[in-house]
């Protein structure tokens, strides 16, 4: 009994001290709002959140698909996937879900893509898209064979958006520029190749991540540890 | 947005955050945990951008941008946690023999 009392007096306690935290603070906010939005013509998109992800803080954002490139990295390190376990289950439901869904999730992903740069959207909402899509066909006992056979494209897949983010970061140095610090009037076109790498990198995590593994080396004799 | 429903979220948030901490600490098993874990990062999320939307004007796009990351590198840490939690029950750890009892 006293147990049950202790055990249910630690969460009241974090959430009386976390709302008095968060209820305390001043009012209205010390804000970045007027920062972000005086800029905002330079910044090469006028949506406020895309120009701190990719323009402001930058440097963030890089660093974040660092640790998704860290994060597939480190869960192939661990464990292969179960391709034994997710094979090609023929349910005609499955199928037509996959059969409707997946073009229209990889379609949707590209517009909130291209939205980002003035309305909510950008390359994670777009690339979480792309990664259900992945799932999907997981699911379906699809992605298997095609990750086996394509390894290395796979894996390039996986690193391009750091490495074109990289790229570009280094290359406007050429322009006399800071790293990652785009020359006048190419915000936009830098952005949107950043984060056309960033959705393909982004997507193939997020679905390598479902999967939960390495690809076999060989499907056919691979047996996982 | 109004103050009462900034309040609102905020306390919801709290709420979140505390939850997920009594499952932290009171739940054995690792898959229990590391849900747990994901919401109390909920909560934190919540309150962050509920933060943002204070006040008049349009909301303070920071926050934003920092929990659209911080969602992103949450997947990603649960990722490597359930691929550990997998490997610790392969092995049969102690933690998970407590569970299994």
């Amino acid at each position: 009994m006293i147990g049950r009392v202790a055990g249910w007096a630690l969460p009241l306690g974090v959430f009386a001290a976390v709302a008095w935290a968060v209820l305390a603070l001043p009012s209205p906010a010390p804000s970045l709002t007027d920062e972000a939005l005086a800029a905002i013509d330079e910044s090469g998109v006028s949506n406020p959140v895309t120009a701190v992800l990719l323009n402001y803080r930058s440097t963030d954002t890089l660093l974040e698909l660092g640790v998704l490139l860290l994060a597939v990295v480190s869960v192939w390190g661990l464990r292969r996937a179960d391709h034994a376990a997710a094979g090609p289950e023929s349910s005609p439901l499955l199928e037509g879900l996959i059969r409707g869904l997946v073009p229209l999730l990889l379609v949707t992903g590209g517009y909130l893509l291209w939205i980002g740069a003035f309305a909510p959207g950008g390359a994670f909402q777009g690339g979480a898209l792309v990664g259900g899509a992945i799932v999907l066909l997981a699911l379906g006992g699809l992605t298997g064979r095609w990750f086996a056979d394509r390894q290395r494209l796979l894996r390039v897949g996986l690193s391009v958006g750091l490495a074109v983010f990289s790229a570009v970061g280094w290359v406007v140095t050429a322009w006399g520029s800071w790293f990652l610090e785009y020359p006048e009037g190419m915000a936009k076109t830098l952005i949107l190749v950043i984060e056309t790498a960033a959705l393909v990198s982004i997507g193939l995590t997020l679905g390598c991540l479902f999967v939960g593994g390495g690809p076999p080396d060989d499907l056919e004799t691979g047996d996982a540890p | 947005m109004t103050g009462s429903t900034v309040d609102l979220f905020l306390l919801v948030g709290a709420a979140l955050f505390a939850l997920g901490a009594a499952g932290v600490f009171r739940e054995v098993e690792a898959l229990r945990r590391i849900i747990a874990v994901n919401v109390m990062g909920s909560g934190v999320f919540l309150v962050l951008v509920a933060i943002a939307a204070r006040g008049e004007g349009p909301p303070d796009p920071v926050p934003h941008a920092m929990v659209l990351t911080g969602i992103v590198v949450a997947v990603c840490a649960t990722a490597v946690a359930l691929a550990l939690a997998d490997l610790s029950r392969r092995h049969g750890s102690s933690a998970d023999d407590k569970a299994d009892r």
